[in-house]
């Protein structure tokens, strides 16, 4: 049963005939995100749970600064856009229009982290940090989670910008560029709830 | 430097868990020598650890569940021997800072690190074999859910020599698991090993619930799949949706204990019930993603022995998928007593007993597959026989623990720790002894000792009876889960009896050892050459035994439920071969990364334990980069020569011309 | 109670087909001493002879199958493609279907009926309803008698006859509060005002305790419940009375919050006025529990009782840091709790 005495090396990805096709990869990330959204569930109903627990400290309307998110908001809306373009270009099979538009997707997702850091930090800042209050904490988590996403979605686009540049477009990059498609949009849609369950519905 | 860890923290002071340790050093020290003596350290790296071979990950899965098996029983019998002494203002020999750290392993330890990778085990050997796959979907995810999962084990044992584990119960209750009423390290223990082997276990789900939709074999629709394969399916249904709660509420008791967030403390607008909550939306789940597959190996074992059709094929598979579907809405039966209103107790009460209606069902199925059979009383058949008897019992208390006001006076009591040993030892247990035993020649090519087998069910049959009925009468007099000592002497005799089941069933797990040695002993008389050595139904005793890294030489194709059975009526008996030409075979190259992410992992989660940042932070970045080395890695896959393919096939075949 | 004989018949089955049962008689659940108890009782008894309609025949049928059906009898008819019977699928949804839907019902209506918020109404042969409140502390419980501006440490005394309110709360972790000759158990939550009414018929001493594990000093977290005449209980009150202390706040509760285990029982003679509401408040916003903590109660108390044990365990642990609240700890023995008990004890 050795079976490393039985390979005949074939370097490069194949046509696979039986597992790991592209079909299966994006199916099984379809069920990873349907994972992820039971975590995401999970942060929103302990954020409905804890909205009122702000412990003397203050509610989302006092701290929520609603322009600076709608711009953020907006970036991250874009970005889906722009990775749409993306995929256009990758099934045009140009590899150059992939890597630009990725490289734009990733300046907004980077711009919309940049905010969210500043939001955080600026929170911070007045006292109102994630140990203040229960409301605080389930706050910070839920969108800090979102933005932990974005993030290991900006270092997954960064890594697909090497591969391109490495291998070009091949049966191994595509599936991934389609993946962290599903992903970027998936995160758009989180963002969305998050967007109108904490920031509007705090604010109204 | 070393963040929280000092040389205080070896329990030097615990001759018990000294000796113990110098037990663990001293195995560990045999094994290291044997396989260096042997020069076995490379087989072992490139036939086992690297590999993504599922009958393999299958087999260590097994491997490590029944060692950690041991490890929990020791846990079991050693709080069973402080309750038989500790009576009427005795303090016993375990005072409560240990005791409380054995309650709370040997729960954690018995469902996360034994019943879990048997039934994980379990699915990895058999699910691909029933489905005519060569492999599962994503291999190397494979490989890497094995190893989160070690790291998950490593972390709880190292927790016995340095440091403490937790003492909250197995679900670390908070605000009890918070900062402030467990400063110490064990409930961080506790939090990394199940945060990480949790994660391992999901993507276990996401893996088999892919393989068994995506990668059937021709001809194999849904509705002829082999039972097993459906309750494994539904079992990771489970997974992929409960998980995922595990991992959020672990993560805000991390947030609360090491970012003094507030999720779930006392005051500053935490939520205690909210915890509850959350780890019963998982933890009722989990009970079934245990219990289903279980299921599955009776409803296998039955058919096979009875040599009969299973009763009820597409009735079993609908109860199932019922099952699955309730066990979402119920978690609340587990905190009747938290004050919720009679609206909230009585939907979740008659929600749970509903559960009742399929699962009955399922027995009747059972029955009624061996009326009109030809049942053969093989130790898989014992295990059923006993599973049947024990968990009709289980379910009854566990129906009467489903009634809001009754539950009022039963919860937290003995009863309820009665009643899951009753479903959780009668089910999850002897279904995973039965399939251990019904497949093991699938994966070693060997029968295991019958005599020694049927022994082992004894002891554990009678031993489970004797140390549980009395816990259900306990509870009758008001005693409580989770007492370290009591004051009323009158119980005492009760929890002697209660010691004694305890150590009849640690003779059955001595019988269950001694099994694996006679049988290892006698493998050449009880060697399974044909593959099918039960006269099997289904595809999994369609290939040789063990079978090779391929699976199957031609991909099979079904054309009904029990297809292979048909296909042996049709040829007089005999199972078709396969014949040549044999194809080039597809397959995935070993992994080095799998391991290697565990072990850094494994290093990740000790480092935040103790509190040592720079040491966590080399781990999460080793882990990373070992995975982007995975992720730029091209040769994942390979070929397998229909020469070489020809050549295993006619080898086999062979043995079996041989034979006859 | 109803009692006909159906269901004593029953009865008299149960009590030969189970241990469970036979132990039964005498012990706390079967043997209730109020009137939660005893219909919690008559449920526990009905659901489980419900059940045994599917239970017994499943074993005998398992039995019988398997031996009729064993590979050695040739007699036996065998029929390897017989798997479905529409007659027999009917039959096994339909029965346990039916023995649920009796069951949903008796449950909807007893989680009702037994609701532990719901006030019990007193009869015409039964007195006022009363309050007392519970709080359960590390590790030990607190009783607060509102009424009578009294509190007691593990032991709870009220008169026969008597509906009583236990608003149950918690000045540390999750517990529950627990006295099963009566009934009805409920946690205590820090933060949270529970609550559950019991009602004792007889007189006499019941054990209580929290059966939902808070730490080490958790085993030791028992107290008695005296039960005793309004006279017997009015004379206990002026017995607590006599005491020398009182419970003030924060300073003296905050001295009672400080962790220990196996506590004496203790009298109060005077209590602040209501303490229990300033207890829960103080977990809300604006309440000062963690600055009382801060300042009152010694922290590194709960990890050396976390692992010395505390209690006198002369084995292993040599820490030295274990024993280090004898003053707080040890012994059970009730120096001055005795004054009901004496008469009322069974």
């Amino acid at each position: 049963m050795a079976t490393d005495t039985l390979s005949n090396h074939q370097d490069h990805a194949h046509e696979h005939d039986h597992h790991d096709t592209a079909g299966t990869k994006i199916f099984g990330f379809w069920v990873y995100l349907m994972s992820d959204l039971v975590i995401f569930g999970s942060l929103f109903a302990t954020y409905a749970v804890l909205l009122g627990g702000t412990a003397g400290g203050p509610t989302g309307a006092d701290i929520f600064e609603l322009d600076l998110i709608l711009i953020s908001t907006f970036m991250l809306l874009v970005s889906s856009f722009t990775y749409g373009m993306a995929v256009l270009a990758m099934n045009a099979d140009q590899v150059d229009k992939v890597k630009k538009w990725l490289a734009i997707t990733f300046l907004l997702g980077a711009g919309f982290i940049g905010i969210e850091i500043y939001e955080f930090q600026h929170l911070i800042h007045l006292g109102y940090g994630p140990d203040r209050s229960a409301f605080l904490s389930a706050f910070f988590t839920l969108v800090g989670t979102h933005g932990l996403h974005v993030f290991f979605g900006l270092v997954w686009i960064i890594v697909m910008l090497i591969q391109l540049q490495k291998k070009g477009l091949t049966d191994m990059t595509r599936p991934r560029i389609m993946c962290l498609s599903l992903f970027w949009h998936f995160l758009d849609i989180v963002w969305i709830c998050v967007f109108s369950f904490v920031y509007l519905m705090g604010v109204l | 430097m070393f963040g929280k860890l000092s040389f205080d923290a070896i329990p030097l002071h615990d001759p018990i868990i000294m000796v113990v340790a110098m037990g663990i050093a001293i195995g560990g020290a045999v094994v290291v020598g044997a396989l260096t003596y042997f020069k076995k350290w490379k087989w072992l790296w490139t036939e086992w650890l690297t590999s993504v071979d599922h009958k393999k990950l299958g087999i260590m899965y097994f491997l490590v569940a029944l060692v950690m098996l041991v490890r929990g029983f020791a846990d079991a019998i050693m709080m069973r021997t402080q309750l038989a002494m500790a009576a009427g203002g005795a303090e016993g020999y375990l005072p409560p800072s240990h005791y409380d750290q054995i309650f709370t392993a040997h729960g954690v330890i018995m469902i996360f690190f034994v019943a879990m990778p048997m039934v994980i085990g379990l699915m990895n050997l058999v699910v691909p074999l029933q489905i005519g796959a060569r492999d599962v979907a994503f291999p190397f995810l494979n490989n890497l859910s094995f190893w989160l999962f070690v790291a998950g084990v490593a972390l709880v044992n190292v927790s016995l020599l340095l440091g403490e584990f937790a003492k909250t119960g197995w679900l670390a209750y908070a605000p009890l698991s918070g900062i402030e009423y467990s400063p110490g390290v064990g409930v961080d223990y506790w939090i990394w090993a199940l945060q990480i082997s949790g994660i391992g276990t999901t993507l276990t789900g996401i893996n088999f619930f892919v393989t068994i939709l995506k990668m059937r074999t021709k001809g194999m629709k849904l509705f002829r799949m082999p039972i097993f394969t459906w309750t494994s399916l539904c079992a990771n249904i489970l997974i992929i949706a409960s998980f995922p709660i595990l991992t959020a509420t672990i993560a805000l008791l991390t947030l609360d204990r090491y970012f003094g967030f507030h999720f779930f403390t006392n005051d500053f607008g935490g939520n205690m019930m909210m915890y509850v909550n959350l780890i019963w939306a998982w933890g009722h789940p989990e009970v079934y993603i245990l219990i289903l597959p279980a299921f599955g190996v009776f409803s296998e074992v039955i058919a096979t022995f009875a040599r009969k059709r299973l009763f009820g094929y597409t009735t079993m598979v609908w109860a199932t998928a019922a099952i699955t579907l309730l066990s979402f809405i119920v978690w609340l039966h587990h905190f009747f007593t938290m004050g919720a209103g009679a609206n909230v107790n009585a939907f979740f009460g008659i929600a749970t007993m509903i559960i009742a209606i399929p699962t009955g069902v399922k027995i009747f199925n059972w029955l009624f597959t061996m009326y009109r059979g030809r049942l053969q009383f093989t130790s898989p058949v014992l295990w059923t026989l006993g599973f049947i008897i024990t968990f009709t019992l289980g379910g009854m208390t566990g129906v009467m623990l489903s009634v809001p006001a009754a539950n009022f006076v039963l919860h937290n009591s003995l009863f309820v720790i009665a009643h899951f040993h009753n479903v959780i030892i009668g089910g999850v247990v002897f279904g995973m002894l039965a399939g251990l035993t019904y497949w093991f020649p699938k994966a070693f090519g060997f029968k295991l000792d019958e005599k020694w087998g049927k022994r082992s069910f004894w002891f554990w049959i009678v031993g489970f009876y004797v140390a549980f009925m009395p816990l259900y009468v306990l509870s009758f007099f008001g005693a409580v889960r989770r007492m370290q000592s009591y004051e009323n002497g009158d119980w005492q005799p009760l929890m002697i009896i209660a010691w004694f089941g305890a150590v009849l069933i640690l003779i059955g797990i001595a019988c269950t050892v001694i099994q694996f040695l006679v049988s290892i002993r006698d493998r050449k008389k009880n060697a399974d050459v044909t593959g099918d050595p039960w006269d099997g139904r289904t595809l999994e005793w369609s290939t040789s035994s063990p079978a090779p890294f391929y699976n199957f030489a031609h991909e099979p194709e079904v054309n009904d439920i029990d297809d292979f059975w048909n296909k042996k009526q049709a040829n007089g008996g005999k199972p078709p071969r396969s014949k040549p030409p044999y194809q080039d075979i597809h397959m995935p190259k070993d992994t080095w990364e799998g391991p290697l992410i565990g072990l850094f992992a494994t290093v990740f989660g000790f480092a935040l334990v103790w509190h040592i940042w720079w040491l966590a932070i080399v781990g999460g970045l080793a882990t990373f980069a070992v995975f982007m080395a995975r992720v730029f890695r091209d040769d994942v896959d390979y070929y397998v020569p229909a020469a070489e393919v020809e050549r295993i096939e006619r080898e086999h075949q062979q043995r079996v011309e041989m034979q006859a | 109670m109803r009692r006909n004989p159906t269901l004593r018949m029953l009865g008299v089955l149960l009590l030969l087909s189970l241990p469970v049962l036979l132990a039964g008689c005498s012990s706390a659940l079967m043997d209730p001493k109020g009137q939660i108890g005893e219909e919690q009782r008559t449920l526990i008894l009905t659901a489980f002879g419900l059940m045994q309609i599917v239970v017994i025949p499943v074993i005998v049928m398992t039995l019988l199958f398997a031996w009729r059906y064993r590979r050695s009898n040739k007699d036996a008819t065998y029929s390897p493609d017989w798997s479905h019977s529409n007659k027999i699928e009917a039959v096994v949804w339909f029965i346990p279907c039916v023995i649920i839907l009796f069951l949903a019902v008796l449950t909807w209506y007893t989680s009702h009926s037994l609701d532990p918020h719901k006030a019990i109404a007193p009869d015409e042969d039964q007195h006022e309803p009363m309050e007392i409140q519970a709080i359960s502390l590390d590790w030990k419980w607190l009783f607060v008698y509102p009424e009578q501006g009294i509190a007691t440490v593990n032991e709870v005394a009220f008169p026969v006859d008597t509906p009583v309110r236990f608003r149950v709360t918690s000045g540390s972790v999750m517990n529950s509060f627990f006295i099963p000759r009566l009934g009805s158990q409920i946690y205590a939550m820090a933060g949270m005002d529970n609550d559950v009414h019991l009602v004792a018929d007889d007189t006499g001493t019941y054990p209580g305790r929290s059966t939902n594990y808070s730490g080490a000093g958790f085993s030791g977290m028992t107290f008695d419940a005296h039960v005793g005449t309004q006279d017997e209980f009015e004379a206990w009150v002026e017995d607590v009375k006599t005491s020398p202390d009182s419970l003030g706040y924060p300073e003296e509760y905050y001295e009672l919050v400080t962790p220990s285990v196996h506590d004496d029982v203790q009298y109060f003679s005077n209590v602040a006025p209501s303490l229990y509401e300033q207890v829960v408040k103080s977990f809300h916003a604006g309440g000062n529990h963690a600055e009382y903590m801060e300042t009152y109660v010694d922290a590194s108390v709960r990890e050396t009782l976390g692992h010395g044990g505390g209690h006198g365990d002369g084995h292993g642990s040599d820490h030295g840091e274990g024993h280090g609240d004898d003053s707080e700890s040890h012994n059970d023995s009730e120096s001055h709790g005795e004054s009901m008990s004496a008469e009322a004890a069974e």
